[in-house]
């Protein structure tokens, strides 16, 4: 039997979009369920529920919660992190711009579990057209008086990758440049203008009302015991079909790109896998019958991510894939942390010069012991996400990179070649960027 | 500055428990009101109304990447070139806009009339080659699609 679509539930025969057809698919039913349950039995269905964050981290929500800090005379706020910007990722992106009302009232099942009165949406500065249907949907759910006492204000991003870090986002709510905090304390304790925060992903979220509908007991036996539940899978590249997906969690790799997806664009030869987005380290095509949940993805040596799954065929050069992702970093870094700021410059010149033929057998060292010194030094993880592709990529295709010692790229058909990044309007050509000596 | 900017920033104002969170959407509402960047008068404007310093307004505006603080063109047009999108030959699409607007990335054309940017991931990968004009995403976009964008442009201004 196929299992259940949770998040995108209805799609296929209503417009979500309208409340009047969210309350046909049974549509804050799970909302008023909760109402009538105390705060402490809404936090234990998600916790039995062992809803996972989908954000990129997989912590349990529910746990989460418990770590909240109780009686400071402070309010508790709940915050949704909705800045996707993971390379790879456009779920959320759907999710708000579908079913704006099952993150809304997952949004408002949540509060009343931590009790919480003030709820923020960070969404991506970006997302115009999503932010204008989830404000919409918001007046639609306060003019049926469906918030109560409890307030939801959507608040706008303005284009900075780090901001869907959660320290880096509580900053920038607060009107701060966002940079990430150091921690301890937690969000939990000491968040959003010093009060209690909880801060989950949107598609975490927006899987709650479906924990109330079915029960955490239901819930569960979807997916795989460690990580119960559906997540949407992100699909992109070098793939016949790209496009979202709501699958259960334990659905392989081979399922996800042959079945889902179609396989490899043009049938071509599948060279590589990014499973959970740009920042996470790479899978070989050995890799495929990984199963996608944390748990299986973390034993194959990457990490579950933002279940943003890139497809890499055979005529990629991965010297070129790395040095696009490290771009990204650098232009990403915040500047806070020297290993994150230097390190993700350093990677970028000397990317830069192996891919330009002028690389040395002992560049390559020098690249791994540049990631080596990154790893784990910085407040936050965008340190280690600029590492991850860069060292996986230098591990696992190691003969793309030594191809290049001494001579030209020798991938004269990468569809990577050449391109342009933002880090490049600085020095105005791409791949310009000074060489170390 | 105009008394319904300032009204509009009090409005943004009461919706945070601290004044400071409408820094980032008064800035961005600054920059609607005056022409897509934000010249010093607009970063006095935002301090003005949320009784913040100019110097911190321009901390927060440099450092986020829609916030401009150069004159852009009457036009946006940013082609993402992150990994999927590049993957889907966004490249191409980008010196196809190069090519039609007379202009390299990270510029505007002489006449003012478009700024071109390559940007990061805009998170529409799965439609890959991302393109945004003017605020509106345009997913696909084929090098084969650039001209009839730039004449819509072109017929817009």
């Amino acid at each position: 039997m196929a299992a259940p679509n949770l998040l995108t539930a209805g799609l296929e025969d209503h417009d979500l979009r309208k409340l009047s057809e969210y309350r046909e698919v049974g549509g804050y039913a799970a909302l008023e369920k909760a109402q009538e349950m105390t705060p402490q039995a809404v936090l234990d269905e998600i916790t039995g529920a062992t809803l996972r964050g989908r954000g990129g981290a997989g912590f349990p929500m529910g746990r989460k919660a418990s770590l909240l800090a109780k009686d400071t005379g402070k309010p508790i706020y709940l915050v949704v992190n909705a800045d996707e910007s993971e390379p790879g990722a456009f779920k959320d992106r759907d999710v708000m711009g579908l079913t704006p009302h099952r993150l809304l009232e997952g949004c408002l099942i949540s509060a009343h579990g931590i009790e919480s009165k003030d709820v923020f949406i960070y969404i991506r500065g970006e997302y115009e057209r999503e932010y204008d249907v989830l404000s919409a949907a918001l007046e639609e759910a306060r003019a049926e008086q469906l918030l109560g006492e409890v307030a939801i204000t959507i608040h706008r991003g303005a284009g900075a990758y780090i901001c869907g870090e959660e320290t880096a986002l509580l900053e920038s709510l607060e009107g701060a440049r966002g940079q990430p905090r150091p921690r301890p304390p937690f969000p939990p304790v000491n968040g959003l203008y010093g009060a209690p925060t909880q801060i989950n992903n949107v598609s975490t979220i927006a899987l709650v009302p479906k924990i109330l509908e079915l029960g955490a007991e239901e819930f569960a036996k979807i997916g795989v015991p460690s990580a119960p539940g559906t997540a949407v899978f992100s699909l992109s590249g070098s793939i016949a079909r790209p496009g979202n997906y709501e699958r259960p969690l334990g659905t392989t790799l081979r399922e996800l790109i042959y079945d889902v997806g179609g396989g490899v664009a043009d049938g071509r030869e599948l060279k590589a896998i990014i499973p959970g987005g740009s920042s996470v380290p790479i899978l070989t095509p050995d890799q495929i019958d990984t199963p996608m949940d944390y748990d299986s993805i973390g034993a194959a040596g990457s990490f579950f991510g933002s279940a943003a799954i890139i497809v890499i065929d055979e005529r990629v050069c991965m010297v070129q894939l790395a040095l696009r992702a490290a771009q990204f970093y650098m232009h990403e870094s915040c500047g806070k942390c020297t290993p994150c700021r230097e390190g993700t410059r350093w990677l970028v010149q000397l990317l830069t010069k192996i891919e330009a033929g002028e690389g040395e057998a002992r560049d390559l060292d020098l690249l791994a012991s540049v990631c080596d010194r990154m790893l784990g030094k910085s407040l936050c993880a965008l340190g280690d996400f600029a590492v991850y592709p860069v060292s996986s990529y230098l591990r696992k295709y190691r003969s793309d990179f030594e191809a290049h010692l001494g001579g030209e790229c020798p991938f004269d058909d990468s569809p990577v070649a050449g391109i342009f990044a933002p880090v490049d309007q600085h020095t105005g050509h791409a791949h310009q960027a000074p060489v170390p000596a | 500055m105009s008394t319904s900017f300032y009204a509009k920033v009090q409005k943004l104002r009461k919706r945070y428990p601290q004044s400071r969170s409408a820094v980032l959407p008064a800035l961005r509402l600054a920059q609607e009101e005056h022409g897509g960047w934000l010249p010093p008068e607009a970063l006095r404007e935002v301090a003005d109304a949320l009784d913040e310093t100019p110097a911190y307004c321009l901390s927060i505006a440099s450092f986020y990447d829609m916030l401009n603080l150069e004159p852009v063109g009457r036009h946006m047009v940013e082609v993402c070139t992150n990994l999927s999108c590049a993957l889907a030959g966004a490249q191409a699409v980008l010196d196809e806009f190069a090519d039609a607007l007379d202009v390299r990335p990270g510029e505007t054309s002489d006449d003012g009339f478009a700024t071109l940017r390559a940007i990061e991931c805009a998170g529409g990968c799965g439609r890959a080659p991302v393109v945004i004009v003017d605020g509106a995403y345009r997913e696909p976009v084929r090098p084969a699609d650039v001209p009839e964008i730039v004449e819509e442009l072109r017929g817009r201004s």
